[in-house]
């Protein structure tokens, strides 16, 4: 018989989003709030399978009584709060984070960054033609995965899974302070001079695709990328005996990249190199 | 943890300088050399990551010795308390004092920021480089405020070896500074604290001053002269009237932070004092930084004494049986002044197990920062002490809740907690009668610039702007006052009526912030200062969030395209700073990043600058 976990009961709590009365369970973010309400608030940094960095603060929402807007990912929902997700300072927040980070990152891999671009009626090119940018090169230093950090908007996503948050392997970091911080192992090496194991979870939470699959930065080089002509097809890793999830990413009958459902209860989207990485050997027709 | 380390070997130096802040390593497990026993057994792990810690002055036991962070010494370290070596690259690169690259031994820091500059801080740069020549040793670095601002241009030199050396110069000549860098141990000792204290001597001595009254009067390395002069009478009644009645008394004696944030102390401790969870911290932010601002400097460098007794009754009140004190890596004769008077307290039995035999435990650790404004954000100093980067954390929770190790904390500034002596000595009610109804007891204000006695002067709160520049000598010609230091704003020369009050101060759309009054006459080219505030706040944001981390950036580009242009030609970048400015101040996790653009909206608005 399968039991299916219930979870403790919760509380809900009642308070109003944009005028209305909204209940959500004890415990939820605003974010989790405005979602259930089909509310669309954009996020960069906030993932589901991570504890809420509140960064980027694209998903800033004004709370009545705070001096400040508050980022929906990380706050909690409390009984009686007066919250406006569509302000026009919360909007004006979000169209000048939007600005910043355009201005000075490539989001042309963001899912979604045009889109809110326009919405929010960004501008990016009005800080001129000599506004800094990061500048960096892409970094391709072995043969499975690219850092290409001039699309990183610094949303910590990549280093929690790398850290305590999942892989406990603690091999990149942030490193040096403000404009100048970056994504980077010690000493600033090539990864295969790093603590990196190769299990592609940073490439799993990367919002921006400044971590990609080596397949797919080579494609988008050559032009051939097309997701549109690809299927995901999910299925069970044959390695070991975990059990883990892979969606096999598959253009033109070649797998062109490896992720993992986050519902999966065990691994939450996370896997190993074997799994993530060890498929040459499905399309190796001899 | 499995953890990775690099090939890179410590040099003797490096392995000693190591050594010599944490012990020997016990086992190969946190980097001794191996032995059979250590093929058997892990040993010396966790414990060393209990210590993690102790990262911040490892890495600052290896700068002091050599004067940068190699390969192999960050890896020793990284060994000895099992953390990450890419964390600890992180943590080294986010702080200005250290170097992760080969540097001369000896680095000249010449305050660039806003007093100094005003006295000439780019000639003498220029000019020491040019004085030291190439090849002579010395690594010259333009430095934000170094917090002496009384004696404008100042410069630093740190000389890295077995002890690290240091030497002040201020103010400094091109020849004083050439000194410093090229003989810090030759260089004559820096001008007494007293000459920061213009109000102190006189035939009226100090009693008119209540938090300064020892400054100048007492040696600042005897307690049984801190004794004499009323010391260790306010623990003394603290010990009489009991923890809650502390509480009460600061509590009723009105008094609020003196940082900058204004926050009703009396509340903070009682708050912390309620956790269950244990153990409880009391935390010190002694990090000034806040250009323009040394009052704290000059208290702890005038009367340690009284910040030793003041933190030992706040941990009294809070039930706190540690306390940090977080000073600032730039303040070396503070330290060593702080830190004679911790060791002579503890030797007499006021630090330690059984203070004054009433059985109450308390000692205080004395943690140095490394150059970053950040850090005296209040969270952003929990985890700079805690060995991470030193990042603003989100709130809430609240420190008195979770702050330093995740624990109930009370943090308060230098000046906030030598204010609870009076407050305990004269009684909540004497105390809240100086000053006014909404702002409470004695108040020290730096003041620097175009005046004739610049220093840290003690006013009750009420005192109008004009009176204390009046004091402090004024010179003819004000063009505009900066209150509150890079986060604060600037006022007018007809607006000298202002009350010098927390209530006063924010009705006039200004604040009072951590106490700067830094006055410029009008040959200071307005541009060039909010520029200058503008490329501080570029420098030491954190990064961790977009509207500061680019938003500063932003900021510092449209001022200095508009350095040199007024009226319709400025006019579109100043709407692009509002539009951003407003974001910062909205958007940004913490105070930096939310009064980043404090200073430049009030001298487009108030001073009319580019107009």
């Amino acid at each position: 018989m399968t039991v299916t976990p219930l979870g403790i009961p919760r509380r809900l709590l009642e308070f109003t989003l944009d005028g209305e009365p909204v209940r959500a369970p004890e415990g939820s973010t605003l974010l989790d709030a405005c979602r259930a309400a089909g509310k669309d608030v954009p996020t960069l940094c906030q993932g589901d399978t991570l504890t809420p960095k509140n960064a980027c603060r694209v998903c800033v929402v004004e709370v009545a009584g705070s001096r400040t807007l508050v980022p929906a990912c990380s706050r909690k929902a409390e009984p009686g709060m007066e919250v406006r997700t569509d302000s026009e300072r919360a909007r004006h927040s979000r169209k000048i984070v939007l600005e910043l980070l355009a201005s000075s990152v490539d989001l042309s891999t963001t899912p979604r960054a045009a889109e809110w671009i326009e919405d929010y009626g960004a501008r990016p090119d009005r800080f001129g033609p000599d506004a800094a940018r990061l500048g960096e090169e892409p970094r391709v230093d072995n043969e499975l995965y690219v850092r290409d950090y001039d699309k990183c908007i610094l949303c910590y996503k990549c280093v929690d899974a790398c850290g305590d948050q999942w892989q406990n392997t603690f091999a990149i970091s942030v490193s040096g302070r403000g404009f100048d911080a970056r994504i980077a192992v010690e000493h600033d090496a090539p990864l295969t001079d790093s603590a990196c194991v190769y299990c592609g979870n940073c490439i799993e939470v990367c919002p921006t695709g400044a971590l990609s699959f080596k397949s797919e930065f080579d494609m988008r080089a050559a032009g051939t990328w097309d997701e549109s002509a690809q299927t995901a097809t999910t299925t069970v890793c044959a390695y070991c005996g975990v059990g883990c999830n892979l969606t096999l990413h598959v253009q033109d009958n070649e797998i062109v990249k490896v992720t993992s459902p986050h519902d999966n209860p065990v691994t939450h989207g996370n896997l190993c190199i074997k799994g993530r990485f060890g498929y040459q050997h499905v399309q190796n027709r001899g | 943890m499995d953890l990775h380390f690099g090939d890179g070997k410590p040099t003797d130096e490096e392995r000693a300088a190591v050594d010599a802040l944490l012990g020997p390593p016990e086992s190969s497990w946190e980097g001794a050399d191996r032995s059979d026993g250590d093929l058997r057994w892990a040993r010396g792990g966790r414990t060393a990551r209990d210590r993690r810690d102790l990262l911040l002055p490892g890495l600052h036991a290896i700068n002091d010795r050599v004067g940068w962070i190699s390969e192999g010494a960050l890896g020793y370290l990284c060994r000895r308390l099992t953390v990450p070596p890419a964390e600890a690259y992180g943590v080294a690169t986010f702080y200005a004092m250290f170097s992760v690259r080969p540097r001369p031994a000896t680095v000249l820091q010449v305050c660039t920021d806003l007093a100094c500059a005003g006295a000439g801080a780019s000639e003498l740069c220029a000019g020491v480089e040019a004085g030291l020549g190439p090849g002579s040793g010395v690594g010259v670095e333009r430095s934000p405020c170094l917090g002496l601002c009384e004696r404008a241009p100042a410069v630093l030199a740190v000389r890295a070896g077995d002890p690290v050396r240091t030497a002040v110069s201020a103010p400094a000549t091109v020849e004083s500074a050439v000194l410093a860098a090229s003989a810090p141990d030759a260089a004559p000792e820096e001008a007494p604290v007293a000459a920061a204290v213009p109000q102190a001597g006189g035939e009226a001595g100090n009693a008119a001053l209540t938090l300064l009254r020892r400054v100048g009067v007492v040696d600042p390395t005897d307690l049984d002269d801190y004794r004499a002069h009323g010391g260790y009478s306010a623990l003394r009644r603290a010990f009489a009237i009991g923890p809650a009645a502390v509480i009460r008394e600061v509590t009723e004696s009105g008094l609020v932070g003196r940082g900058g944030a204004a926050f009703p102390t009396g509340r903070k401790w009682q708050a912390t004092a309620s956790q269950p969870a244990r153990p409880h911290y009391l935390v010190c932010n002694a990090d000034e930084s806040e250009p323009g601002t040394f009052k704290d400097r000059v208290l702890m460098e005038g009367d340690p004494y009284a910040l030793v007794e003041a933190m030992t009754v706040a941990a009294y009140a809070v039930g706190a049986e540690r306390g940090y004190l977080y000073l600032r890596g730039e303040y070396p004769r503070a330290l060593r002044r702080v830190r004679h008077a911790v060791d002579r307290a503890r030797a007499r039995g006021l630090l330690g197990d059984d203070i004054l035999g009433q059985g109450f435990a308390f000692d205080i650790e004395i943690r140095r920062g490394a150059g970053a404004y950040i850090c005296g954000e209040e969270t952003a100093l929990f985890n700079s002490i805690e060995g991470y980067r030193g990042e603003p954390r989100s709130k809430p929770p609240f420190p008195v809740e979770q702050g330093l190790f995740g624990r109930p904390t009370v943090e308060n500034n230098v000046e906030t907690l030598v204010n609870v002596l009076p407050i305990l000595n004269l009684g909540a009610q004497a105390y809240a009668a100086i000053g006014t109804g909404g702002s409470t007891g004695p108040k020290l204000f730096c003041v620097s610039g175009s005046v004739a006695r610049p220093g840290v002067y003690e006013l009750p709160f009420g005192a109008t702007l004009g009176e204390l520049l009046a004091l402090a000598g004024v010179r003819a010609g004000l063009r505009a006052v900066l209150l509150g230091g890079a986060a604060g704003g600037f006022v007018r020369p007809d607006e000298l009526d202002l009350p010098l009050t927390f209530e006063g101060t924010r009705q006039a759309g200004t604040t009072l912030g951590s106490g700067v009054v830094m006055a410029f006459d009008d040959t200071v080219p307005l541009p060039r200062l909010l520029l200058r505030i503008a490329e501080f706040f570029r420098d030491e944001s954190c990064g961790q969030c977009v509207p500061c981390r680019v938003g500063t950036v932003r900021q510092q580009e449209a001022l200095h395209r508009i350095a040199e242009r007024t009226g319709a030609a400025a006019a579109g970048d100043i709407a692009l700073l509002r539009e951003v400015g407003r974001a910062m101040r909205d958007a940004s996790i913490c105070g930096l990043g939310q009064t980043a653009w404090n200073a430049v909206e009030s001298a487009i608005d108030r001073l009319g600058a580019y107009e």
